[in-house]
């Protein structure tokens, strides 16, 4: 998440037509960590079709966000592997630590909780992602380790 | 690496003819010498995560501190996914294949003190055989790789996928050359269709057939071809063809080549899960790379045919898996499925005629034209020609990907390679195709795994998913796991999808809190209908597959929720009570610290006892009891 990235760099980047769509809204969620109504605005002008047309792609493809990430983004994988070892049990507890539901963010931004289908990481299920570092064969004991280590860290 | 790095070696230029490749490949080779010490190390997903880039870099330290003579210093060299990924990081040293597993950044100094320097294996580090306890040195000794036929499979682990020359040594862009220098579009296309290859996607379509259709249609209706890559593999559990992506990508990519020719397409696309960014990225990398030898883009190996390929991001839409879904996604849409009452052979992206097919399929591709259909033809059973890579997990000892000729028995895939499950005794059920497949019980593990036997179980090939359970899985969960998922990856466009899911899923809410009857369960059985009848794609007419498996396999355990209140797996937390075993438990303390509701208590070193009225059933007290004397019943 750097926000030195300015909205036009990455729009003039793609051609003005729908099928540029997809890839400006990726790089402004990638840039920003979510994408606000003026960004959004600007790449409906760009490519030339109404907001509501973004609006539906932003609300139909799970990556994108309409709101702003916290400080810390916790991936909790429920693929097949991981909820049969486990992985509901970890969501369980880290909403319950963080105070939080699956899929919000914690009030003060710090966290916020996630669950993905499946990271191909299966033979060290369950899998949590903290910050984009794996932690694999995660048990309650290890997330409170790891919660611990964010809070060190800061 | 990449072809920058690589171009101080050899001298990077545009190859103008198929004499030209076999050259640069003499060239590359004369330059391999096959007794160079190499340390091989796996950089695949499950590797990675389980720490491989540490044991890269300590390699590279240790070896830059010891005083080996330059000439006999061995590179190291990182690899996709060598599949036995339970067992990761995974180290092999070349040439002697001496194969460790679970290796950490600490072991580093004595697999370079002992093998690098002086031949010998490190015996800690080896495999050993389950049943005799015995060390066995190479890959080719252990089970779990000599049972499968390593095809698709073959260069992954062995080369660096992203170093071109790599997949140009071991015979990478032959069959390339070999198809537009020696036969013309047409002999490619009845090679395929000769070959009896099926789409490796799910549905098992032949591939010839589809690659014919587009072709008529495309003379009929005078437009372009696109050909087109699904890589949005989104079945949970199974990860073979991010693995095939991102170990050997160059093979995807020869395969997307070929089939250009074959049908007369100037464009191509590779659809790919965002969730994958090491494939994406070796992709990306293995296109630049291609396109700078004169593999890809204009005039390709000065033979005129002109091709080029971009990569399209998936955005994590379960649905987009979908043809139709997918090509939607990549015109810049909400990817929600079309009707199918034409073809997307006729009418595809934009409406054009395209041919989709699944990564695994387009790998297979160079390996047909190189070796040849009837190559191809002998390995697997009639109609069902070839091998498959499956991902076997869940309650598996050996966790991995893993290929086999089509017709295998799940006992083969399960009990030899995979090792059966953890703490032996017999497998309860295998889920084959994720969510739109099927559980097939242990009864029918002499049961060929290929397209036609698993339609028949009531399950399907799918992408090639595998996801073991034993006694502790319960059937009623997982066929609700599968509908709650499919139910929040449904796009919303048709009702029997929308409203059928959802009614079939609260179902099944109720009967793992013991509610419900066996009214329900005829409900159940009649929504399932409707749906497969009425969804307008496969996400949907697929959907009640594991409900309907699991109630054919399984119905006992069904009517034990609804009738008896009980749960036998132990899972569903509505049903089951956690007690301490008094006799086990040795008073450690541990599950009392780590209870999130203090509901356990007990004097020091005396058997603890568990109140039920204050436990929330969350399960850590068991997970953390090293002594099993939490029971659930």
């Amino acid at each position: 998440m750097q926000q030195t990235v300015d909205i036009e760099s990455i729009i003039d980047h793609y051609p003005g037509v729908q099928e540029s769509m997809v890839f400006i809204l990726q790089d402004i969620q990638e840039a920003f960590g979510y994408i606000s109504l003026e960004n959004m605005q600007a790449a409906c002008d760009h490519v030339g079709v109404p907001l509501t047309h973004a609006y539906s792609m932003a609300t139909f493809y799970k990556s994108f966000r309409l709101e702003p990430v916290g400080e810390h983004e916790i991936h909790v994988c429920l693929g097949t592997a991981c909820h049969l070892k486990g992985g509901p049990r970890i969501v369980d507890e880290l909403e319950r630590r963080l105070n939080v539901h699956a899929g919000a963010t914690t009030e003060d931004m710090r966290y916020t909780l996630e669950t993905v289908n499946c990271l191909g990481a299966c033979a060290l299920a369950p899998v949590v992602v903290v910050d984009k570092e794996y932690v694999p064969k995660v048990t309650a004991k290890k997330i409170q380790k790891t919660l611990k280590t964010i809070t060190d860290n800061e | 690496m990449g072809i920058a790095n690589l171009a101080e070696k050899i001298d990077a230029k545009r190859l103008e003819s198929s004499d030209d490749l076999v050259q640069l490949r003499r060239e590359i080779q004369m330059r391999q010498d096959p007794n160079q010490v190499q340390i091989v190390v796996c950089h695949g997903t499950g590797c990675l995560v389980s720490g491989s880039p540490a044991v890269t870099r300590a390699f590279k330290k240790v070896l830059g501190e010891t005083d080996i003579e330059a000439k006999v210093m061995p590179g190291v060299k990182t690899t996709g996914c060598q599949g036995f990924c339970s067992r990761g990081p995974l180290v092999t040293i070349m040439p002697q294949g001496i194969f460790y597993e679970r290796v950490s950044p600490k072991d580093v100094e004595d697999i370079v003190e002992q093998t690098v320097k002086n031949g010998k294996p490190v015996e800690r580090l080896l495999y050993k055989d389950v049943n005799t306890g015995e060390p066995l040195q190479t890959m080719d000794e252990i089970p779990f790789y000599n049972l499968q036929t390593r095809n698709v499979l073959k260069n992954i682990g062995t080369i660096d996928p992203t170093d071109i020359y790599d997949y140009i040594a071991v015979g990478g862009y032959q069959a390339l050359a070999k198809a537009l220098t020696t036969m013309t579009p047409e002999q490619v296309l009845e090679e395929v269709e000769k070959s009896g290859i099926r789409g490796r996607g799910g549905a098992g379509f032949p591939a010839g057939r589809k690659w014919r259709g587009a072709v008529q249609a495309k003379e009929r209706k005078n437009q372009p071809l696109y050909v087109v890559v699904n890589g949005d593999e989104g079945d949970p559990g199974a990860f073979m063809d991010g693995s095939v992506m991102e170990g050997d990508p160059h093979a995807v990519l020869e395969g997307l080549i070929l089939g250009a020719y074959a049908m007369g397409s100037e464009k191509g696309y590779m659809y790919v899960r965002a969730e994958y960014p090491l494939a994406i990225q070796h992709l990306e990398m293995a296109m630049a790379a291609a396109r700078e030898l004169g593999l890809l883009g204009d005039n390709i190996l000065n033979t005129g045919f002109c091709f080029d390929a971009q990569i399209n991001r998936g955005a994590g839409a379960f649905v987009c898996g979908e043809s139709t879904a997918l090509f939607t996604s990549i015109e810049g849409k909400a990817g929600e499925p079309r009707p199918k009452y034409v073809r997307s052979v006729e009418e595809g992206l934009w409406g054009c005629p395209t041919v989709l097919n699944n990564v695994e399929t387009w790998a297979n591709i160079p390996k047909i034209i190189d070796k040849g259909a009837e190559w191809y033809a002998s390995i697997g059973s009639p109609n069902n020609t070839g091998t498959k890579v499956f991902s076997l997990v869940g309650k598996v000892n050996n966790v991995g990907l893993v290929e086999v000729p089509l017709g295998t028995s799940l006992s083969t895939i399960i009990e030899d390679i995979g090792g059966g499950i953890p703490g032996g005794g017999e497998f309860k059920a295998v889920q084959t195709g994720g969510p739109s497949g099927g559980c097939i019980p242990y009864k029918h593990k002499d049961a060929p795994v290929d397209y036609d036997s698993l339609t028949k179980l009531g399950s399907m090939m799918g992408s090639g998913g595998m996801i073991v359970m034993d006694k502790r899985d319960c059937v009623v969960d997982v066929a609700r796991y599968f509908l709650k998922f499919l139910e929040e990856e449904s796009c919303g466009k048709c009702n029997p999808c929308r409203l059928g899911l959802t009614r079939m899923r609260e179902i099944l809410d109720d009967f793992s809190k013991g509610c419900g009857s066996e009214q329900d369960i005829e409900d159940l059985m009649s929504l399932a209908t409707s749906i497969q009848d009425g969804a307008l794609c496969a996400l949907g007419t697929s959907a009640p597959n594991p409900v309907l498996t699991t109630l054919h396999f399984f119905k006992d355990e069904y009517l034990a929720h609804i009738k008896d209140q009980k749960c036998p797996a132990g899972v569903c937390k509505d049903l089951i009570t956690y007690s301490i075993d008094p006799d086990a438990c040795t008073g450690c303390g541990a599950c009392a610290k780590q209870c999130p509701n203090n509901a356990i208590t007990g004097e020091k070193k005396e058997p603890h006892t568990i109140d039920t009225d204050a436990c929330i059933r969350c399960g850590i007290c068991e997970e953390t009891c090293k002594f099993n004397a939490v029971l659930v019943s």
